[in-house]
């Protein structure tokens, strides 16, 4: 168990910048998940945690230890990666095994080690097998195996369930889950499925074109997210995001039908300034037409979940969608109306994009007055 | 676009057949001829059924070519350039492929444009430098003046001298290097996926545990499929054992075949000729038919 410091890391090929300084501190015994979309630099991250790529500038340090120039092996991290690379000729044993047998372990303590890790990870009846013989899950085990054998600091996942279909990861990710509340090694899993970071994570880390949006739990992410990035990122649907300014009495307008009281607007000193403003399909609800305070819109298509439907909408010229647990939902063309709480609102500078905290709720201050 | 009629597939089939049998008939008339007498041999045309003489004109063919030591020299000589082959090939494509060094496309293309300069073209050269191993070195040190320098200040002359004729090492070592083979372990390394080096990696290997723990086992197939062309290739190689030796002691069979065939005022013993073409023969012929499934295997094979 060991914790990782990463001060200002910077990665560049040639002269593209991909990880532009990135500030992480990673606790002990910590499930830290990196959720980006393709290309965000979160998995260049992570090979430069296990030291599979240089680092071009800043310093990581694994359990106080500056590991800038060590070699992958001097590092104590185990990887677990996309594809697998199990070793395609060698058995199922003695791909958990090749770590200690290059470490030099003796033949017994190998074979006693190797058999308690397939053990852990459910492969006791496969230990004879070649990686071509197994499934895909089987497959994904023994790459966790591998990595469990050595009893690393620290775990490294890149990817590691997106080559599963769908059931088997979920299977997986309860498994992951297990067993690192088992060992309790520091994690870093590295994603893109957000339901696998949401599930697995302590605390998440959102990246989005080399650089860190947010840093915090699940819900901190979920609930309030730091940037338009993040708030679009994150979620399923997508938060439904539109611009507009703010008027000098505090509402939000995004058209002359439609427009969004935003209590403390003017004490935060939003008034005239051009904003993003983002709800959640689940936070908005459907309604008649006619309904006081809901904005006009008409149904676009309505998409089956089974639990629920989202209904996606035209909202004057913007998409927005809404979550609904109604089994009856209204047909395409329909007008509804759309009712949007006001405490459920995020707001988002339109410059930076980064979220615009306003000042104490109502609700906060009521009790002193 | 695949045709499948039954006429066409016959036309196919009849044109592999006359095919086959072109290529087959020489060997037949090989067989036949060294199973008759010599008398039977020379009547025209030569009876295309086998006689009963096979084991006599062997072992006249073996006696008098004294095949004993010269087939066990082409295997020495076949298999250790072969295998030389496979271990340098495999070796000098790891470097080029896994390791990422200033000149390394230079490299690899230097290697590569030898495949242009076979071993007809250099012969001389290559003679020289047998004739004398540090001969290159002597030159170089000669043309910057070191031993000049030396010879000033010590009296003593620079003659550095390593012949190679007339010993295995010289039959062999000129012809290890192989541009084929460096470029087919290029081709091979290259469709091994990159994670494979960092799982590795990460399990703590260096780059000589890697190669020798996964890279080898896995080129397998490539190792051999290599292996048996090599082995052929050098197994028919005439001009340089000719040239390289002159004493009899490394003679190989290839070259050995001559002392065979019958001169023009000689016994015309056909018999005995074609039974030692027979025994020349056949050990590659072997070799591919036992090794032929993994050889297929390496040269199409793309699995994983």
């Amino acid at each position: 168990m060991s914790s990782i410091a990463i001060k200002g890391v910077r990665k560049a090929y040639a002269k593209n910048a991909v990880v532009h300084g990135v500030d992480l501190d990673i606790a002990s015994g910590e499930f830290i998940v990196i959720l980006g979309p393709s290309g965000c630099g979160k998995s260049t991250l992570l090979r430069m945690i296990a030291g599979l790529e240089e680092i071009t500038g800043g310093e990581i340090w694994i359990d106080g230890k500056l590991v800038n120039k060590m070699e992958p092996r001097e590092r104590g991290c185990a990887m677990v990666f996309q594809n697998y690379a199990l070793y395609p000729h060698m058995t199922v044993a003695e791909n958990i095994g090749y770590a200690l047998k290059v470490a030099g372990v003796p033949k017994a303590e190998r074979a006693a080690r190797v058999a308690a890790t397939a053990k852990v990870v459910g492969l006791e009846a496969f230990l004879d097998r070649r990686p071509a013989a197994l499934s895909g899950g089987q497959r994904q085990r023994v790459a966790m195996g591998r990595a469990i054998v050595r009893e690393p600091k620290v775990f490294l996942f890149d990817e590691p369930l997106s080559n599963l279909d769908a059931k088997l990861r979920v299977a997986m990710r309860a498994e992951i889950r297990r067993l690192h509340r088992r060992l309790g090694a520091t994690s870093v899993f590295v994603t893109h499925d957000q339901t696998e970071a949401m599930t697995l994570g302590d605390r998440l880390i959102v990246m989005n074109g080399g650089r860190i949006e947010q840093v915090g739990t699940p819900a901190e992410v979920y609930n309030r997210p730091a940037t338009r990035f993040v708030a679009n990122f994150v979620g399923s649907p997508a938060m439904n995001l539109m611009e507009g300014e703010i008027d000098r009495h505090g509402i939000f307008t995004l058209d002359a039908a439609r427009r969004i009281a935003i209590p403390n607007a003017i004490e935060s000193r939003l008034v005239g300034h051009k904003v993003t403003l983002g709800v959640r399909a689940e936070a908005a609800r459907l309604v008649a037409p006619e309904a006081p305070g809901a904005l006009p819109a008409t149904v676009d298509f309505v998409e089956e979940l089974g639990a629920g439907r989202v209904v996606h909408t035209d909202l004057g010229g913007v998409s927005f969608a809404v979550a609904i647990s109604d089994p009856v939902a209204p047909g395409t063309g329909e007008p509804v109306g759309i009712l949007i709480d006001p405490a459920d609102v995020h707001l988002f500078a339109q410059d930076d994009g980064r979220r615009i905290d306003l000042a104490a709720p109502q609700a906060a201050l009521d009790p002193a007055a | 676009m695949v045709e499948r009629t039954p006429v066409f597939n016959a036309i196919c089939q009849a044109i592999l057949l006359i095919g086959l049998l072109i290529v087959l008939l020489p060997f037949v008339i090989v067989i036949v001829a060294s199973t008759h007498d010599i008398r039977t041999v020379n009547t025209v045309p030569m009876p295309l059924t086998p006689g009963g003489d096979l084991f006599v004109n062997l072992h006249e063919a073996w006696v008098r070519a004294d095949l004993g030591r010269k087939l066990f020299n082409s295997f020495l000589f076949a298999g250790t350039v072969a295998a030389g082959k496979v271990l340098l090939s495999s070796m000098a494509a790891f470097g080029i492929v896994y390791f990422r060094f200033p000149g390394r496309m230079l490299l690899f293309w230097l290697i590569f444009i030898t495949l242009m300069l076979p071993l007809e073209v250099r012969i001389v050269p290559t003679y020289a430098v047998a004739a004398n191993a540090l001969a290159p070195f002597q030159a170089i040190l000669d043309i910057t003046g070191v031993t000049w320098l030396i010879q000033t200040l010590s009296g003593i002359r620079v003659s550095l001298e390593w012949g190679l004729l007339n010993s295995y090492t010289g039959l062999i070592l000129p012809l290890v290097s192989t541009a084929t083979g460096t470029f087919l372990y290029r081709q091979f390394y290259l469709t091994v996926p990159d994670e494979l080096a960092e799982a590795a990696k990460m399990d703590g290997s260096g780059p000589v545990r890697f190669f020798v723990d996964v890279l080898l086992p896995l080129s397998k197939p490539n190792m051999i499929a290599l292996f048996t062309i090599m082995f052929v290739w050098a197994w028919n190689q005439y001009l340089w054992p000719l040239l390289i030796t002159t004493d009899p002691k490394f003679g190989i069979a290839a070259t050995q075949l001559k002392t065979l065939i019958p001169s023009e005022f000689g016994l015309p013993d056909w018999n005995v000729a074609m039974a030692g073409t027979l025994l020349i023969m056949s050990p590659p012929l072997i070799v591919v038919i036992l090794l032929q499934r993994w050889f297929v295997r390496g040269l199409i094979s793309t699995e994983k």
